[in-house]
């Protein structure tokens, strides 16, 4: 089974109000709030770091849940964000040298 | 309650400056009848300046970062702090005449993903747009910009503000901003010069042209229902705050300076001696503007139309009283309504006593 790989939209506003992270869509200025996990998977979408393995380090840890069940809704969780182009996702490495967000997440 | 209004709710609660307003600089290649800036550059924060407070503002949890001006394509290092701003991952917003942009700058707003570009467009006539910009040809090449923007994808607003000299055309902008599928906005209030001088406020339109306004349904929706008296202030009303002025929104000039509002000229502290978060939290002008609600105003809260006004609490500042009433929003509400408000009707007292008063030494050497 392939590897998936996610990356921020580099288009997209993004900033954390007190640990709830809000997106503002590049394409339509939807806004979005997102929950603790998928602040994580936000934080974490560097587009090389596999999404199992943003799972099984960042998400597992956090949360008591099994990494099958936890890949299962992070997979249909990146999918989501990906429709709402705040997020890209690809079965190989996504080069983002061009983005522009490196404090993304890392912000208050 | 929609997501905006509830991060908005979010932020109060946390003392989080939610939006804020940065003037690149005060220099511009218009110059319009009423704009209350001085043009002139007294010194600006440089390119590290900016790019320096972008970082304190990002920390702060600033998300709405709209740069205005002044004009700010007149900054050289524009896309430079544009940049920077996007790469902090800011929603950016501009207000600009547009005068300076072509395809390229458009294909590069674009390319940064700025939400939003506001543009003022003072009338559909060459002539009248132009005799309020002072610049021959203006409003081409604003509407010129607008194409080029509009051809990217970006999101247009024109703004549309109203004095004597438009006050008949805004219908005409209303058709253009239609025709060029932008969004369009009306602001019918003239606001004082950042010193205090008040003259040009008598470029403002009269009560006829503001009727006119407050009962069209393509400005206010149901004219009936927008110019209905609203109903008596409830505790909740009374205890709420005025605007978002300094509670999770504020404004930088382009010296740094710190301010509750663009229309609040108070100022707080400056951004190149003083971390903008300490600003934000510690500057007790800055949590006096934060601590004053409804019920703590002195004329208003005995007014009628107290849970109704458009009251902005720094016009009331710059008329000498910070907790006072805006004169030009009392004048909005009696408009809107046809009763006079508190203030007006205190003035008019105080009117009735001057006549007495002066009514006196002729009847001494009568």
């Amino acid at each position: 089974m392939s590897r998936l790989y996610v990356a921020r939209n580099p288009q997209a506003a993004a900033r954390s109000l007190d640990g709830e992270m809000m997106i503002m869509s590049g394409r339509d200025s939807t806004l979005f709030t997102l929950n603790r996990t998928a602040t994580i998977l936000w934080q974490s979408a560097d587009g090389t770091t596999p999404l199992d393995e943003i799972v099984t380090r960042k998400i597992c840890p956090e949360f008591e849940v099994e990494a099958e069940v936890a890949l299962r809704d992070a997979e249909s969780l990146a999918r989501e964000l990906a429709s709402h182009e705040i997020m890209h996702l690809s079965e190989a490495p996504i080069d983002i040298s061009s983005k522009r967000n490196p404090l993304a997440g890392d912000t208050q | 309650m929609s997501l905006m209004l509830e991060m908005s709710d979010k932020a109060l609660a946390r003392n989080i400056p939610l939006s804020v307003q940065v003037d690149l600089t005060y220099r511009c290649n218009e110059r319009c009848v009423h704009c209350y800036l001085d043009h002139d550059d007294h010194g600006e924060m440089t390119t590290a300046d900016i790019k320096h407070l972008l970082d304190e503002m990002a920390e702060a949890g600033v998300f709405i970062l709209t740069f205005s001006g002044g004009e700010i394509f007149l900054r050289k290092d524009f896309f430079e702090l544009l940049e920077h701003a996007r790469n902090l991952t800011f929603c950016v917003k501009l207000k600009t005449n547009a005068i300076l942009i072509r395809e390229r700058e458009a294909a590069r707003l674009r390319e940064l993903a700025v939400d939003s570009i506001q543009i003022s467009i003072y009338s559909h006539r060459p002539e009248v747009h132009d005799a309020i910009t002072l610049v021959p040809g203006s409003l081409k090449k604003s509407l010129t910009a607008i194409r080029f923007l509009k051809s990217q994808g970006l999101k247009v607003t024109m703004a549309n503000v109203l004095m004597t000299a438009n006050a008949q055309d805004y219908p005409g902008v209303q058709a253009l901003a239609k025709e060029f599928g932008v969004e369009y906005t009306l602001d019918p209030t003239i606001t004082p010069m950042m010193d205090g001088d008040r003259s040009i406020l008598k470029l403002g339109v009269g009560q006829n042209a503001l009727h006119q306004v407050f009962r069209d349904p393509s400005l206010v929706g149901d004219a009936d229902a927008f110019c209905a008296i609203a109903a008596p202030p409830g505790e909740d009303t009374l205890n709420s705050i005025p605007c978002s002025a300094g509670h999770t929104a504020c404004y930088v000039s382009p010296y740094g300076d710190v301010f509750p509002c663009v229309q609040f000229p108070l100022p707080t502290g400056n951004v190149r001696q003083q971390r903008f978060i300490d600003i934000w939290q510690y500057s007790d002008r800055m949590n006096e503007v934060r601590s004053i609600r409804l019920k703590d105003l002195t004329t208003c809260t005995s007014c009628t139309h107290v849970s109704s006004c458009t009251r902005c609490p720094g016009l009331a500042f710059m008329e000498g009283n910070m907790r006072g009433p805006s004169s030009q929003d009392c004048e909005k509400s009696f408009v809107r309504t046809g009763v006079p408000s508190a203030n007006m009707l205190s003035k008019q007292r105080a009117a009735a006593n001057l006549v007495q008063i002066r009514a006196l030494p002729a009847l001494a050497t009568a």
